[in-house]
């Protein structure tokens, strides 16, 4: 690509932990999500596993905080262009959740669903060993519900539309299929460090 | 337009999830175009208000969009430090060749600023789309459009659309502004076209923000069948006009919000 003429870009310091493309957002936090925000109380949410499992489960609010807490320090990522570091979300790590249904061994994909309808689409692997979260804390507070608050998904190290706000299950299957932004053009995986942004990236 | 428009969602089989669901996308975008960077030289800038303007591309290999349709721009300094941002498309489908944005000029901002105190004809920069298929309006139902500040930008899309072609499907805007003077692309609404303003209106007209009794008066007149809304513009107002219209009985899988941030 060539220079754009007259374009510097504003001063900046070298940062590595800012993904190839990526802006720093500062103490921004841009909402990015295409449907209304729903009311939903603590009391009625409810967080589903279930496909290919050897047992499907469905937690409360209750029985998912008596699960042991877990929380993720570090940094976010938007498709859009902003990233977001030093941010901490607390919940129960993912890992809790999958050991309790025990996934089959042919379960290869996972379709994380919101109590919206939104869907996105992970490698199952992404969502284990550590890396992903039921997250309902941010800061020292609740999550705000236009962030995906009571609870959302946290796969932070994808871009953020594979983190489902307001998460009501995971369905584990064989094969992949893709969800509501990977449907309208968006990579099927959103590694930023790989700037899997469209499909075809 | 894209060989696509007619496709009503290619959310046809696979895994529904057991909740209401939120509206699928309209069309199937284009992966091809999606994916591939190209250049787009700056022909003429048209100024809209004090903060905002209209920049129109030559984009010789665009292969088209639908109203409400978003790309992504990228511009490049001399160290290779590289900016990039989304932009709804302001012109319609027809205009063969060309696409226009319309940027507001946001305070200490590295890409809008480029824009409005850099940028001439003959400058090239890169863009990448038509993106998302889910905020697209192919013309085919009745749509109630509410925007605010440049929010109003791919809505405008749409009605240049629904005028260029003489559709007759029924169509109505509600935009929100600070002032006629910040009302981005006032003397093109017709009457198809509610404008409010927040802090100074003309003699006459009431200042406020858009309220239940302005979504009331537009749900009265909804076409058989209702309404497909599209909100747009800041998550503040996003969130606001929203309520408004699910308080007003829109049903929520009809409501499609696209917000800047
Ligand atoms: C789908 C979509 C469609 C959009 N369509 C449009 C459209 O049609 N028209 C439109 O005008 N916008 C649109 N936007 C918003 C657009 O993408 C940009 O966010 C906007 O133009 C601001 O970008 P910028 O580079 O000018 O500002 P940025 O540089 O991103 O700055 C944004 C704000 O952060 C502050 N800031 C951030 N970092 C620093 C720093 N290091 N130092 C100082 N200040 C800082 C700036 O002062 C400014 O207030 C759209 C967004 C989305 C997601």
């Amino acid at each position: 690509m060539n220079v754009t003429r007259g374009f510097t870009g504003r001063p900046r310091v070298r940062n590595d932990g800012l993904p190839p493309g990526q802006y720093d957002a500062g103490d921004d936090w841009p909402v990015l999500s295409a449907e209304v925000t729903p009311d939903l109380t603590p009391a009625e949410w409810t967080f589903t596993v279930d496909g290919l499992v050897a047992e499907p489960r469905t937690w409360t609010w209750d029985e998912a905080h008596a699960l042991p807490p877990s929380a993720y320090e570090g940094d976010i990522h938007c498709v859009t262009s902003w990233s977001k570091f030093g941010v901490r979300f607390g919940g129960v790590s993912l890992d809790a959740f999958l050991d309790a249904v025990r996934p089959a061994p042919e379960a290869t994909h996972v379709v994380a669903y919101s109590h919206t309808g939104y869907t996105t689409n992970l490698p199952l692997a992404d969502l284990t060993g550590g890396r992903a979260w039921i997250a309902w804390e941010y800061g020292d507070g609740p999550l705000p519900a236009e962030h995906g608050g009571p609870a959302r998904l946290l796969v932070p190290h994808l871009y953020f539309w594979k983190s489902a706000k307001w998460i009501a299950g995971l369905r584990l299957l064989d094969h992949d299929e893709p969800g509501f932004w990977e449907q309208n053009g968006y990579h099927h995986r959103g590694n930023p460090w790989e700037e899997q942004r469209y499909s075809g990236d | 337009m894209p060989a696509t428009s007619a496709m009503d969602s290619a959310q046809s089989a696979g895994f529904t999830p057991p909740t209401r669901f939120a509206v699928p996308g309209r069309i199937a975008v284009s992966n091809r175009a999606a994916a591939t960077w190209q250049r787009a030289t700056l022909t003429e800038v048209r100024r809209e208000t004090p903060h905002a303007a209209t920049f129109r591309f030559a984009v010789p290999d665009w292969e088209g969009h639908l109203p409400g349709q978003h790309l992504m721009l990228r511009l490049r300094a001399g160290d290779g430090y590289v900016a990039q941002r989304h932009y709804s498309i302001a012109s319609p489908p027809d205009d063969t060749g060309h696409i226009e944005l319309t940027l507001d000029h946001v305070d200490g901002g590295e890409v809008s600023g480029w824009f409005h105190t850099v940028a001439e004809p003959g400058d090239e920069v890169e863009v990448r789309g038509p993106l998302s298929g889910f905020f697209a309006w192919p013309g085919d139902r009745p749509a109630l459009l509410v925007g605010a500040g440049s929010g109003v930008v791919p809505l405008m899309s749409m009605v240049r659309h629904h005028r260029a072609r003489g559709l007759s499907v029924p169509l109505r805007l509600l935009v929100s502004a600070r002032s006629p003077e910040e009302l981005i692309y006032a003397s093109e609404y017709g009457a198809e076209t509610t404008p409010v303003f927040t802090r100074t209106a003309p003699e006459g007209v009431p200042v406020g923000r858009v309220s239940a009794a302005h979504v009331a008066a537009l749900q009265a007149d909804r076409p058989e069948g209702g309404w497909e809304a599209y909100v747009c513009g800041s998550n503040g107002f996003a969130e606001h006009a929203s309520r408004l219209l699910v308080d007003a009985g829109q049903p929520v899988d009809r409501i499609r919000i696209e917000r800047f941030g």
